[in-house]
């Protein structure tokens, strides 16, 4: 029923949650509203832009196209959940380095696809690093800098080789 | 390892972007971000008529909703109407008599939240009478057509006629005359992060407005007027942006106007999030053009006089159309030399949602024509299309030498022909000729193009920037701006010009966005203006504030100010630099020593318009740039034989002369991307499909845009020409590159398959067609 309030247990960046939500709140918007982690951005809601993308048991997922309580019982990483502290991750650091961030919209959905691939394969072809990051719409950079910063944070995870 | 240029500390290195940490870790803020105590939502009641007359308006219904707050019309704003320039104010914050273009906005609520705001705006009942409408140039030039604007007889929104030389008399010496007509798609502006707004009045007198604006400006001085406060009254605050490319984040929308008039209302914070829907539907385009191109060139190739005819869909409202046909016109003369050239623009009103600025503003339309037509003579003429590029361009002038076009443009630096040798051998261009690839259903071709854009956009009125540089007694600097970074990256090169200038460090800089309460007036983020105006004022408070320490410095070391100098944090004696002491200690010093100094550096910037004043939009003479930027492109595309998909391949390289790059990373990004974004992506994916002002793909599933799996991996190639206008030498980065794409991407599919594709994007439905026809007109 609309409106109707459910139990709802999750773990968000290594934080667990016992929360009471709306059947219909969609995971975008517990983490944004409820939860106050911004970093997830609303672009579309048509699960077209990837602006939103979260990692959820370690698949990067768009989390306006999932419902906050199918991730009951799971482990929802965030952008925010991402740095160790103040050591920031392989892929932070590359597509800084690297001149990969233009606005910025993108980039938050950019990394946890990225993380999600990275997480499972440290060694991708570059068709792979494209595929990763099809969902992610980006407006100004282009692509190339994005592409190439994962490939440097993939060299590094592998330890430089 | 990365290119380096010029022998600076900072300057032309790759330097990260200040603000990259916060992005990349999801700190940043955006408008949508932001939550404001007590904060209500709102929501727009748009027209489902693409042009009708309000006859009523109820709102009852929904001011008894319970969660609603306040709920305002049109009427609410007194008849205030605003826009572009003086005689361009004709757009009423919400409309009040009739609507003009589909999902106009007409009322908005506020209330406590999202849900009840759009529950409310459904409760609104408005009584429509619908009228027969305009949904093509070619119907709005009719005679007896229905009029948008009841004052705007024949629906004319610009119209310009503009002739220099003789083109008559150079088209009847001319060994070959062409004449083709090109169209451009009607695009998305392409940001991400739809507007956003929050809005709140902290006393009865004071307006705070946070809100994502390229030019933030633009709200303070129009809602001073709206609402008619002193300009000292109005607070706009800039989040951080989620990019802009011209038009809805320079300009206002209803849910601006309506979210500080509910605040009033209500007495507390309104905030509105545009949903994608809305910003697809009715947030400003670029124009769809169709341009009519005739030239005339010599048996070798060289270019005679041009005659060009623009007809532009402008849309309801005028906004910035006459900035934008003035712009169409207005490079034609670069980067080719061409002695005769006369210009046709007509803009008409239209009910479908307004046209205005976006990124390649203006010349991706008429370079996008021209260009491919170069290629469609050079073919004609058996010439190889690099040839007959270099053959035409306009050389370097020599130091102290300034090019002046035959429309009274000035140029003083133009790296086009060095532009086009290196990308010719970049990808091997000789070698390449006629080596045609087919592989099974796929077949290969490559285009070149070359393209300018103007840089430091300068017009009538206010055109300065400024920059105040604080030193605080710790040595550490707040940089106050007036510019305003949309994702182009001006926050980190504004800091990397005040720390250069200082001898210190980037980390030193702290920069402060626009906060019109504290940071100086500017004209806006639009017409690759940012780096040549608000870098020559950073310069300048950079210098200022330096002065004053150097005299502080000189006094200690009992030298004249002349004699020292500060770099790499050390103020030293030039002639004997072990004289020296820590920057810290010097500010220490400066700001301690009885009573003190505050040191507090100034400027702003003068350069565009000392030089060679204003251009003239009537008759089409003078320069709307500083400087002017060049680049050479080549692009390589698959082209899918049996369906029509186009694709482009890795081999894609641009040379930009920008003048100087004061940060190698950030011009790479903004070349790539303005390539892609603006003009492959108009070359081959995007465009809105309407019918009768409805837009029939308002979603980024069916309006396509470009993905990562298509993007080709551009190489960036500098090309230093050292402008004497620019802050160090530097001329925009990026517009130039929305030019040069589309036309080398068409001339790549021509060489790969043989068709011209001339109307804009060339999606594989109209790939398809052209090779059937081709294929049908050969077995005949």
């Amino acid at each position: 029923m609309k409106g109707e309030m459910k139990e709802l247990k999750l773990t968000v960046n290594g934080k667990p949650y016992e929360l009471e939500v709306k059947a219909e709140t969609l995971l975008v918007d517990l983490l944004r509203q409820e939860l106050k982690l911004t970093g997830a951005k609303v672009g579309c809601l048509d699960s077209a832009c990837g602006a939103c993308t979260v990692n959820i048991d370690g698949k990067a997922v768009r989390s306006c196209s999932v419902l906050a309580l199918q991730t009951n019982g799971r482990e929802v990483t965030t952008i925010e959940g991402v740095a160790d502290g103040d050591k920031l991750h392989p892929i932070q650091q590359a597509m800084i380095d690297h001149g990969a961030i233009e606005c910025g919209f993108c980039t938050p959905g950019m990394v946890m696809s990225a993380k999600a691939l990275l997480d499972e394969n440290t060694n991708p072809t570059r068709e792979e690093v494209k595929e990763a990051i099809q969902g992610n719409l980006c407006a100004d950079e282009g692509y190339v800098k994005y592409i190439e910063a994962i490939e440097i944070a993939a060299r590094e995870m592998r330890g430089g080789q | 390892m990365d290119e380096t240029f010029g022998n600076y500390s900072i300057l032309g290195k790759a330097i990260p972007r200040v603000d990259a940490r916060a992005k990349v870790t999801g700190q940043a803020k955006y408008a949508a971000d932001i939550e404001v105590a007590n904060m209500l939502w709102g929501q727009i009641n748009r027209s489902p008529y693409a042009h009708a007359r309000i006859l009523n308006i109820d709102t009852s219904k929904a001011e008894a909703l319970p969660g609603v707050k306040a709920v305002t019309t049109g009427k609410d704003f007194g008849g205030f109407k605003w826009g572009w320039s003086g005689p361009t104010r004709d757009e009423e914050p919400l409309a009040v008599e009739k609507v003009r273009y589909q999902y106009e906005g007409v009322a908005a609520v506020a209330a406590v939240d999202e849900d009840t705001a759009q529950e409310a705006c459904d409760l609104i009942e408005v009584d429509y009478e619908p009228l027969p409408g305009v949904f093509t140039p070619s119907e709005a030039m009719q005679e007896g057509a229905p009029l948008v604007h009841d004052d705007r007889p024949g629906n004319i929104c610009v119209e310009y006629h503009w002739n220099f030389g003789d083109v008559d008399k150079a088209f009847a010496e001319s060994y070959l005359v062409r004449e083709d007509t090109f169209q451009t798609p009607r695009m998305a502006k392409g940001y991400l992060e739809p507007p956003a707004v929050v809005a709140y009045w902290p006393d009865p007198e004071r307006i705070v407005y946070i809100g994502a604006k390229g030019s933030p400006y633009f709200p303070y001085r129009i809602l001073a007027k709206c609402f008619d406060l002193p300009l000292s009254n109005v607070r706009i605050i800039t989040p951080i942006i989620g990019s802009d490319f011209g038009g809805t984040k320079n300009d206002m929308t209803p849910a601006d106007f309506s979210a500080v008039m509910l605040a009033k209302k209500t007495g507390r914070p309104v905030k509105f999030v545009t949903s994608q829907f809305d910003a697809l539907t009715t947030d400003l385009r670029r124009h769809p053009m169709w341009i009519t191109v005739k030239t005339g060139v010599t048996k070798d190739g060289i270019l005679k006089a041009t005659s060009l005819k623009a007809v532009a869909d402008g849309g309801a409202y005028t906004r910035i159309s006459p900035l934008t046909m003035f712009l169409v016109g207005t490079c034609q003369t670069l980067p080719y030399k061409l002695p005769n050239f006369k210009y046709d623009a007509y803009n008409y009103f239209t009910n479908n949602p307004s046209s205005a600025a976006m990124r390649g503003h203006g010349l991706y339309h008429s370079r996008f024509a021209a260009d491919v037509q170069l290629d469609m003579i050079a073919e004609e003429l058996g010439l190889d299309p690099v040839e007959i590029r270099l053959k035409n361009s306009i050389e370097n002038p020599k130091p102290g030498e300034i090019y002046e076009t035959v429309n009274d443009v000035h140029v003083a630096t133009c790296g086009v022909q060095e532009c086009i040798e290196k990308v010719a051998e970049a990808v091997n261009w000789k070698a390449r000729k006629g080596q045609k690839k087919v592989e099974g259903d796929t077949a290969y071709g490559m285009g070149f193009a070359a393209a300018t854009y103007n840089s430091g956009t300068k017009l009538s009125a206010h055109n300065a920037c400024a920059a105040i540089v604080r030193v605080c007694e710790d040595g550490s600097v707040n940089y106050l701006t007036g510019a305003t970074d949309v994702g182009q990256g001006s926050d980190t090169i504004m800091s990397a010009i005040v720390a250069e200038v200082l001898g210190i460090r980037l980390e030193d800089i702290d920069l402060k966005r626009v906060d019109s309460a504290f940071t100086p007036v500017d004209p806006g983020s639009y017409g690759s203006r940012v780096t040549v105006h608000a870098g020559e004022a950073a310069t300048k408070a950079a210098e200022d504030a330096k002065s004053q320490l150097l005299e502080v410095a000189a006094q200690q070391f009992g030298v004249k100010p002349g004699d020292v100098d500060i770099k790499d944090k050390k103020v030293f004696v030039k002639s004997s630099p072990e004289r020296n002491m820590a920057w810290e200690r010097l500010v220490r010093i400066a700001c301690y020593e009885t009573p003190g100094k505050v040191i507090i550096g100034r400027g702003y910037s003068t350069q565009g318009i000392s030089m060679y004043g204003l251009a003239d939009f009537s008759k089409g003479v003078g320069d709307i740039g500083t400087n002017y930027s060049f680049t050479a492109q080549a692009s390589e595309v698959e082209v899918d034989v049996e369906t029509g998909v186009v694709k482009c391949t890795d081999n894609n390289v641009i040379a930009h002369d920008c003048g100087f790059p004061l940060n190698t990373q950030a011009v790479e990004t903004q070349v790539q991307g303005g390539s892609y974004h603006q003009g492959i992506s108009a070359a081959v994916y995007e465009e809105f499909k309407m019918d009768s002002g409805q837009t029939l793909n308002p979603n980024l599933v069916d309006y396509k845009r470009p993905r990562a799996y298509e993007a080709p991996m551009t190489q960036v190639i500098h090309v230093i020409t050292n402008d004497p206008y620019g802050p160090f030498g530097a001329k925009e980065a990026s517009e130039g590159s929305c030019c040069s794409a589309p036309p080398s991407i068409v001339s790549a599919i021509h060489d790969a398959t043989g068709v011209w594709i001339k109307d804009l994007p060339a999606q594989p439905e109209k790939v398809f067609w052209a090779l059937k026809k081709k294929r049908e007109k050969g077995q005949k």
